[in-house]
């Protein structure tokens, strides 16, 4: 899904009491609705099938799946506008296909295949799209807040109004480097929202074992920083924060955080046997706050589909990621050349 | 068609496991995220999740089997409207047609190693530009130098900035940015928080969204707090990026010992730096190759790490009074041309070089003297010509001697020019301990021209 113009994401709400900064929804229109089911499953059958391959030896390395998490990334998307700019760590298959990156270069670049975005030489970690403000794609846990905070720095100098949506997890929230950009962000009033994806487990510590302020939207508060928990497992909701959350980017008032409560039904990386936490949990949240079905079940409830429509728009994501799958088994390996290229330009 | 359901590689090494339970019998219908089994990879218990959605239509591979290859088919999952009568007969695994499964169709391997392509020839930098005869030569110190070519390239375009402590409204904690916030204002002289690993960072992110930002740190020492953002985000994004995106900054700043400021204060990065591919390296000597340099890197599409040295600031040299003197990154400078040895320096290192220098002028040795300005890409050509000439070497530097930008040299030359060597080369560096306080022990901890003599006597054979 491409970001979009900004009256369209202002037209798809029905204004709630709450605001959606204090926990409000927006419910969203047909249109709308269909639109967050489509793109949510998209990354799910996507990281299905990158899990897929990476258990047939397609993938190598490091792999780690945005499973449980869709409603983050495709709310937040659906209130941007083309020129913000988008980061984040290494889990970052769903941040990709949510701005609009291909699903055959993303999966291409997990099999490590020429025709991937970074040409096989980045990896499951490490892509980017200039076209589709996407800026990778980071492998040391929090390096992209400073990066993020310095795409921001680039808007203001420019006097554009373009926002900076800088994602980070419960673990990278406890780096240093975070609240140094935290306080140059709030210092100098740069448009960027700080996007912390908390689902739960840093690896395998639980949020509890490593932070001592376990509520992360107050992690700005020394800086002025403003904080919202959001419930990320409701795509209604985390959109209608995104869009008061970019108002006040853009109005000039500076950073804002978001903590996006979601949970991730994978393992950290596919390696990862999660022994951690009780498959009852994981369970819970699957049944109980899946944000796919949640869309889902509104979808049949208020008859915006029927359960064909819904097989049909299934059967359709299928083909895009089967069809990723296919070209990323098929494309060639980078050639040797290319040990040697874009090192200096 | 039914699914053939396959044991998964559930590790980065895994080659093989054991297929500990079953967790759902044949006949069981499965939806995707179903856990089905329960497999021992090489590192962990793991559960194997259905893919698709079906009728557990055979298990193949029992509970309790060892050594099951990766990609071996453990299961067949029936589809809607599919009975066991579909299930054809048991198929072999069937290989991954990776390349690196075609050859070992069990495990994920790395496909067996194609020699790698010969690194391109590196091609040799242009040459300084001709400075026509007549010129004016401007006596000018290395801040000055510095901060002329920073202010030159800011008024060129609006793009470029400099960030980092005191350099605004204190002028530079040594005075590099004296002037430059009256005359660009402060959002384009940006004082920071005390604060190097984020302000780097910041400073990476705005150049990958194509910005043009100068990172002065107040010593280089301090950027070791901001060391992964100089490697890992501007050095490497481009390669990672395949191409699309890179990182045009420079960082720059005093580096290496001052004068007893002690350990902490007191450490040379030309060889740290040196070693990462996408990264460039300048440190100038002279206050024309300073701005010159600097001017080049601040153009340059590519991450500069420039190091300055605190005491080369006040000294004076002559610069070219041309507009935009721009100097060749990567090329070096014959300080003194000379028939009977070659001496190597860069940066502060040129100073006690320079003494040797003049010092065997006196007994009657004709030194070629190199500056190398540039330690990344580096100009080796222009040192090999010079050893086929004199047919010996002595590399100066105060970095520390392990690992430093003289053995390195010393290992191409060797490598290169073997066949020309009249004598073993000789690295002078710093002492290999840490920089003491004690102003006689401080002494002892760098080269000194003494030094940098005795090893030129010794392999030119001079009593």
């Amino acid at each position: 899904m491409a970001p979009r113009k900004a009256p369209a994401a202002a037209s798809r709400k029905k204004q709630s009491a709450k605001s959606g900064l204090n926990g409000g929804i927006t419910e969203f229109d047909k249109d709308t609705e269909l639109e967050a089911y489509r793109e949510m499953l998209l990354i799910r059958r996507f990281e299905e099938k990158a899990g897929q391959l990476y258990g047939m030896g397609f993938i190598g390395g490091f792999c780690h799946l945005y499973i449980g998490q869709e409603a983050v990334v495709v709310g937040m998307q659906m209130a941007l506008k083309d020129g913000d700019q988008v980061i984040t760590g290494y889990r970052d298959h769903g941040h990709m296909l949510a701005t609009g990156m291909e699903a055959r270069g993303v999966m291409a670049e997990l099999t490590g295949r020429q025709g991937g975005y970074s040409r096989g030489k980045g990896g499951s970690m490490h892509m980017f799209s200039k076209e589709k403000h996407f800026y990778g794609g980071h492998g040391i846990v929090g390096a992209q807040v400073s990066l993020g905070t310095g795409l921001a720095f680039a808007n203001r100098y420019r006097e554009n109004d373009n926002v900076s949506v800088t994602y980070f997890g419960d673990g990278a929230a406890n780096q240093g480097q975070v609240y140094e950009s935290f306080n140059m962000a709030a210092l100098w009033k740069l448009p960027v929202i700080y996007i912390i994806e908390n689902n739960r487990y840093a690896m395998g510590t639980a949020v509890s074992r490593a932070s001592a302020q376990t509520d992360f939207s107050k992690r700005g508060v020394s800086f002025g920083i403003p904080g919202h928990q959001v419930d990320g497992m409701d795509v209604r909701a985390v959109h209608a924060a995104a869009v008061e959350a970019v108002a006040h980017c853009r109005a000039g008032n500076g950073p804002i955080i978001l903590e996006m409560m979601t949970y991730r039904y994978r393992g950290h990386s596919m390696s990862d046997p999660a022994k951690y936490r009780t498959k009852d949990e994981v369970q819970k949240m699957r049944s109980e706050q899946d944000p796919i079905e949640q869309v889902k079940a509104r979808i049949l409830e208020l008859k915006h589909a029927s359960e064909d429509d819904l097989k049909s728009i299934d059967k359709k994501v299928r083909d895009v990621v089967a069809d990723s799958a296919d070209f990323a088994q098929s494309d060639p390996e980078p050639d040797p050349s290319e040990l040697y290229t874009d090192i200096l330009l | 068609m039914p699914i053939d359901i396959l044991m998964p590689a559930l590790s980065p090494t895994m080659e093989e496991g054991t297929l500990s339970k079953w967790l759902k019998d044949e006949g069981d219908t499965v939806t995707a995220g179903d856990v089905i089994a329960e497999i021992e990879t090489d590192k962990a218990t793991m559960e194997v999740e259905a893919v698709e959605e079906g009728k557990i239509g055979k298990i193949v591979v029992p509970a309790g089997t060892e050594n099951v290859k990766v990609n071996a088919v453990i299961a067949v999952l029936l589809e809607e409207g599919e009975s066991t009568s579909d299930i054809g007969s048991s198929k072999p695994a069937e290989p991954a047609p990776a390349p690196a499964a075609q050859e070992t169709p069990a495990a994920p391997e790395a496909p067996k190693a194609a020699a790698a392509p010969a690194a391109p020839v590196q091609n040799v930098a242009a040459a300084d530009p001709a400075i026509p005869e007549g010129t004016e030569m401007v006596p000018t110190t290395v801040r000055e130098a510095l901060r002329d070519a920073m202010a030159e390239e800011m008024r060129g375009s609006g793009d470029v900035f400099v960030m980092g402590e005191e350099v605004a409204e204190y002028q530079g904690a040594y005075k590099i940015t004296q002037g430059l916030l009256a005359e660009f204002g402060a959002k384009r002289v940006v004082d920071t928080p005390i604060t190097e690993h984020g302000f780097a960072g910041i400073g990476v992110g705005a150049a990958m969204a194509g910005l043009r930002p100068i990172v002065e740190f107040m010593t280089f020492n301090f950027a070791m707090q901001a060391i992964d953002h100089i490697i890992n985000s501007a050095a490497k994004t481009l390669y990672m990026s395949g191409g699309q995106m890179g990182a045009p900054i420079v960082f720059r700043g005093p580096n290496g010992a001052a004068a007893r400021v002690g350990a902490q204060h007191s450490q040379c990065y030309a060889a740290w730096y040196s070693a990462i591919p996408g990264l460039k390296v300048v440190m100038p000597y002279s206050a024309a190759d300073a701005k010159g340099l600097l001017k080049a890197a601040i153009r340059d599409p590519n991450p500069v790490v420039f190091l300055e040295n605190e005491i080369l600031y006040g000294q004076t040299f002559d610069v070219p009074k041309i507009d935009d003197f721009v100097l060749p990154i990567g090329k070096a400078r014959i300080h003194k041309q000379g028939a009977d040895v070659t001496i190597v320096s860069f940066g502060i290192g040129m100073s006690y070089a320079v003494k040797a220098v003049d010092e065997l002028a006196g007994l009657g040795i004709d030194v070629e003297l190199i500056d190398l300005r540039t330690i990344r890409p580096m100009d080796l050509p222009t040192v090999i010509e010079s050893v086929k000439k004199t047919g010996r070497l002595v590399t100066v530097e105060e970095g520390y001697p392990q690992s430093s930008v003289g053995t390195e040299i010393a290992t191409r030359v060797q490598q290169q020019a073997f066949d020309y060597l009249d004598a073993p080369i000789i690295t002078i560096a710093g002492k290999d301990v840490p920089m003491p306080y004690a102003a006689n022990l401080e002494k002892l901890a760098l080269p000194n021209v003494g030094e940098i003599v005795e090893a030129v006597k010794a392999v030119t054979y001079t009593a």
